[in-house]
C-alpha cells in the first residue's frame, strides 16, 4: 500500500531537494510529489506518496522534521486525512461513441474541458483508485494520453504547529543562558 | 550602529561577533575579495596546502575546544576537497562552518571557470548549507550558520558566498536574533521519562553505562561521572567518547565495539539494563545488531529524535541534551539515594566483580619484545609520556585502534579522530587545529604510513606556524588494518596493501626545517619519543614497528559482540604470485 507524508516547509531554493534528497540517498522512489505555495507565500505544503516499509517511513519523518526548512513533516498514512489526485485524459473517439464517453464522464463527474472533431480532453479529480477506473474506462474507447498531478493530502486532524521562537545571536546574548525552545 | 563596508569586511566582522580567533583555508580566484580584507584583519587565517586539511583543521580546533571551527576555500575545486572534511564532521557531529567562494552571481550556471554547485554537491554532506544571493543578507545568514553547526546535535554548514557579494558595498547592521522557526533544538528531556528512567536505574540488577562522542559534544563529563558514581555502575565509552570518563576511573571498563576489550564487549553482552547516552548504536559497536545487548532493557538519551530506535529499540527514550538530563537524573538518584540504593546492591557487586573478572582475564595485549618494536609497545610509551594529559590525534586504520585501546585520557577532547567516516589523512592536519586552539598542550599526531603520507603537504605548514606538533609514524610498511582483513579473510592474498617505499625521514623532516628521526630497535624508543617531545618545534618520528601484528579482540563484521576473536589464529602461508 502507498503512504502519504505531509510536509509543511519554507520556500527556499533548495528546500524541495531537502526533502526529496533523504528518500533519493536511501534509494527509495517517489510515487508523487506535489508542491505549492500555502496561504502564506513564505510557505509550501509538499504531499509525497510512495512506498516505504514502515521502519524507515519513521525514521524517514523524523529526518524530515530535522531538516532546517521544514517545519513540519507529518505521515498521513494511519491519521484520518483526505488524498485527492487530478487526471486529464485526452481520449480519441469514434462519432459513434461520443455520447457513451460523455455519459461514461458524468458518471465518473469528469469535465469536459476541450472538445474536437478527434475527441475529447476530459478532466478528473478523486481518490487515486477511482481515476484509475476512470483512465481505464476511458482507454477502452480508444487512443488516450493522461496527465496526472500526482496526490493533494490534508490531515483531518488539527495537529497544533509549533513554531521556534527567535534566539539571540551569540554576540547578542547578555546573559550566559542558553535560550529556552520548546520541545 | 550601521557602517558602509564590502561582503568581505562584512564576513569578518560577523566571524569576530561569532567569536573567532583564527580559521583555516586556502585562497583562490573568487574569494580574492575576502583575503584581501584578510589581510589587515585581527582574525588570524591558517594557510593550509590543501582545501581538505582546512577542513580535517577546523575539526581539530572544534574537538579541541568544543567552539565551532572555521574552513574556508574558493569555488569549484577549492570547494569540491572540503567534502572528505564535511562528511567527516557530519559522521561525528563536529560543529564546523565552511566558507567557499562562488562565482559571480551572475555567471552561476554558465559553466564558468572554476564553477561548481557547491550548494548542490553538499546537500547531503551537511547539517544545513546556504547560496547567499545578496550582501543584504549576508549577515543574518552567517550567524544561522554558526547557531545551526554549534547547537542541538552538532554538525557542517556550508556558506556559498559569490564573488559580486564579497565586493558588494552594504551597510553592516549586527545582527541580534537568529529566527528558524523550522529548527528545533531539543533540550529539556520529558520529566516523566527521567523519572522512569530513574526508577529503572535502581532495579536493575546489572546496569552497564554506554557513553560515547554526544556526552562530549554536549560537554556533560561531569554528569556522567555522577551518574556512574551514584549507580556505581560499570561504564564504557565509545571511541568517539574516550575521554567522557577518566581512564583511571574505578568503574570505567574500556572501549566497545569490533576492537574493544574482551570485558567492555561481555559487559555488553550480558548487562540488564543498557544506559545509552548520546551513542547511535554504531555497527562498529554494536556487531550484529540481534545479539547486542540481548538480554538488556534500553534507555537511550540523544539530543537527535531521529537517532531514537534507529538500529534498537529503546525501552525508555529520552530526546534532550544529554548534559540536562543527566543533571535532572542525577538529582532525582541522589534524592532517592538512600532508600533504593541497597535493594539491589548485593546483585550490583557480584556484576562490579564480573566485570573485574573479565578485565582481569583478557586485558588489552600490550606484547614487547627486545628484537622489534611492536605497535602496543610504542602506544604503551606514548601513553606514559602523555599520562592522560596529551592531546592525541589520530589517523585511521591499526595504529588508531592501539592508540585508542591504549592511550589513557583523563578528561574529553584530548582524543581527536576521525570515528564514522574514517577518513585517512585525518591525523595530521587535525593536530594543527587541536594546536592552534590549545596551544598550551602537548599535541601527539600518530598515523600510519599510509595516512601520513597523505598529508605529508602539511608539513609545510606545521613547519611554517612552527607548531610543536610531535608526529608519529606507526610503520609497519603495509596498509595494516588492510593487510589484517587480507589475512584473516581472503586468504592472506595481500593485494595492493603494501607501502613499499618510505621517505627518509630525517631528511624529510629537514627539508622542511625541523627534526626526524627513525627507530627500529625496542630499545631506543623510550627514548627517541623522549627526545621528541623534548624538541621545541615540530619532530617526526618514524617508529618501524612489526608488519604482521593484528588487532585484538576482534569481532569480525557482521558477528555478535561476545565472540571476539582474542588473538592470533592459524593463517595460511602467504600467497605468491
Amino acid at each position: 500500500m502507498l503512504q502519504i507524508i505531509s510536509v509543511l516547509l519554507e520556500n527556499k531554493p533548495g528546500a524541495l531537494l531537502r526533502v526529496t534528497g533523504l528518500l533519493s540517498a536511501r534509494g527509495y522512489n517517489i510515487e508523487s510529489l506535489t508542491v505549492a505555495r500555502t496561504v502564506d507565500p513564505e510557505l509550501s505544503r509538499m504531499t509525497i506518496v510512495f512506498d516505504v516499509e514502515e521502519r524507515l517511513r519513521t525514521q524517514v519523518v523524523k529526518q524530515m522534521n530535522k531538516l532546517i526548512n521544514v517545519l513540519q513533516a507529518t505521515d498521513l498514512t494511519d491519521t484520518p486525512s483526505v488524498c485527492r489526485e487530478m487526471v486529464l485524459v485526452r481520449v480519441r473517439t469514434t462519432q459513434e461513441n461520443r455520447t457513451a464517453v460523455i455519459k461514461e464522464a458524468e458518471i465518473f463527474s469528469a469535465r469536459v474541458v476541450d472538445s474536437s472533431t478527434e475527441g475529447f480532453a476530459l478532466e478528473a479529480t478523486g481518490e487515486t483508485e477511482k481515476l484509475e477506473e476512470f483512465i481505464d474506462v476511458m482507454r477502452s474507447y480508444g487512443e488516450i494520453d493522461v496527465t496526472r498531478s500526482g496526490g493533494v493530502a490534508m490531515s483531518l486532524e488539527t495537529k497544533k504547529l509549533r513554531l521556534q521562537p527567535p534566539v539571540p545571536t551569540r554576540a547578542a546574548a547578555t546573559t550566559k543562558e542558553e535560550p529556552v525552545v520548546n520541545v | 550602529m550601521s557602517n558602509l563596508m564590502n561582503g568581505a569586511k562584512m564576513l569578518l566582522e560577523c566571524l569576530a561577533r561569532e567569536g573567532v580567533d583564527c580559521f583555516f583555508g586556502y585562497p583562490g580566484g573568487v574569494t580574492l575579495p575576502l583575503y584581501d580584507a584578510v589581510y589587515d584583519h585581527h582574525i588570524k587565517h591558517v594557510l593550509v596546502r590543501h582545501e581538505e586539511n582546512a577542513a580535517f583543521a577546523a575539526e581539530g580546533y572544534a574537538r579541541a575546544t568544543g567552539k565551532v571551527g572555521v574552513c574556508c576555500a574558493t569555488s569549484g575545486p577549492g570547494a569540491t576537497n572540503l567534502v572528505t572534511g564535511l562528511v567527516d564532521a557530519m559522521m561525528d557531529s563536529i560543529p564546523i562552518v565552511a566558507i567557499t567562494g562562488q562565482v559571480t552571481s551572475k555567471l552561476i550556471g554558465s559553466d564558468a571557470f572554476q564553477e561548481a554547485d557547491t550548494f548542490g554537491i553538499t546537500r547531503s554532506c551537511t547539517k544545513h548549507n546556504y547560496l547567499v544571493k545578496n550582501i543584504g543578507e549576508l549577515p543574518a545568514i552567517l550567524h544561522e550558520a554558526f547557531y545551526i553547526a554549534g547547537s542541538g546535535r552538532p554538525g557542517p554548514v556550508l556558506v556559498d558566498i559569490p564573488k559580486d557579494v564579497f565586493q558588494a558595498q552594504g551597510h553592516y547592521t549586527p545582527v541580534d536574533t537568529i529566527h528558524l522557526p523550522g529548527y528545533k533544538v531539543p533540550m529539556d528531556g520529558h520529566a516523566g521519562q527521567v523519572r522512569r528512567a530513574a526508577q529503572m536505574m535502581w532495579e536493575a540488577e546489572r546496569p552497564y553505562i554506554y557513553a560515547g562522542g554526544g556526552v562530549v559534544a554536549a560537554n556533560a563529563s561531569q554528569e556522567l561521572r555522577e551518574l556512574v558514581e551514584l549507580l556505581d555502575a560499570p561504564a564504557v565509552c565509545t571511541l568517539m567518547g574516550l575521554g567522557a570518563m577518566p581512564s583511571g576511573h574505578p568503574n570505567f571498563v574500556s572501549m566497545p565495539g569490533m576492537h574493544g576489550s574482551y570485558a567492555s564487549n561481555m559487559g555488553m553482552y550480558n548487562c540488564s539494563l543498557l544506559v545509552a547516552l548520546g551513542v547511535r548504536f554504531d555497527d562498529r559497536v554494536t556487531g550484529r545488531l540481534a545479539a547486542f545487548a540481548p538480554h538488556a532493557k534500553v534507555i537511550h538519551v540523544d539530543i537527535d529524535p531521529a537517532e531514537i530506535g534507529k538500529n534498537r529499540t529503546a525501552d525508555l527514550p529520552i530526546v534532550g541534551d544529554v548534559k540536562r538530563v543527566l543533571k535532572k537524573l542525577t538529582g532525582i538518584l541522589a534524592e532517592t539515594e538512600a532508600a533504593e540504593a541497597p535493594k539491589m546492591a548485593a546483585s550490583r557487586r557480584a556484576w562490579n566483580a564480573q566485570i573485574r573478572t573479565w578485565k582481569a582475564e583478557h586485558p588489552y595485549d600490550t606484547t614487547r619484545s627486545d628484537d622489534e618494536i611492536y605497535p602496543q609497545h610504542l602506544m604503551t610509551e606514548i601513553d606514559r609520556l602523555s599520562g592522560g594529559e596529551a592531546i592525541v590525534t589520530s589517523d585511521v586504520g591499526q595504529h588508531q585502534m592501539w592508540a585508542a585501546q591504549l592511550i589513557r585520557f583523563n578528561e574529553p577532547r584530548l582524543w581527536i579522530n576521525s570515528g564514522g567516516l574514517g577518513a585517512m589523512g585525518f591525523g595530521v592536519p587535525s593536530a594543527i587545529g587541536a594546536q592552534f586552539a590549545r596551544p598550551d598542550k602537548l599535541v601527539f599526531a600518530i598515523a600510519g604510513d599510509g595516512g601520513f603520507q597523505m598529508s605529508i603537504p602539511e608539513l609545510s605548514t606545521i613547519a611554517a606556524h612552527q607548531l610543536p606538533i610531535k608526529m608519529i609514524v606507526m610503520n609497519n610498511g603495509v596498509l595494516g588494518m588492510i593487510r589484517q582483513w587480507q589475512e584473516l579473510f581472503y586468504n592472506n592474498r595481500l593485494s595492493s596493501c603494501a607501502l613499499d617505499s618510505f621517505p627518509d625521514v630525517e631528511k624529510l623532516a629537514g627539508a622542511y626545517g625541523f627534526k626526524g628521526r627513525t627507530v627500529e630497535k625496542p630499545s631506543e624508543l623510550a627514548k627517541a619519543l623522549e627526545e621528541a617531545v623534548r624538541e621545541p618545534g615540530p619532530y617526526l618520528l618514524n617508529v618501524k614497528v612489526k608488519q604482521t601484528e593484528n588487532v585484538y579482540p576482534m569481532v569480525p563484521a557482521g558477528g555478535a559482540i561476545n565472540e571476539m576473536v582474542l588473538g592470533p589464529v592459524e593463517v595460511p602461508e602467504e600467497v605468491t604470485r
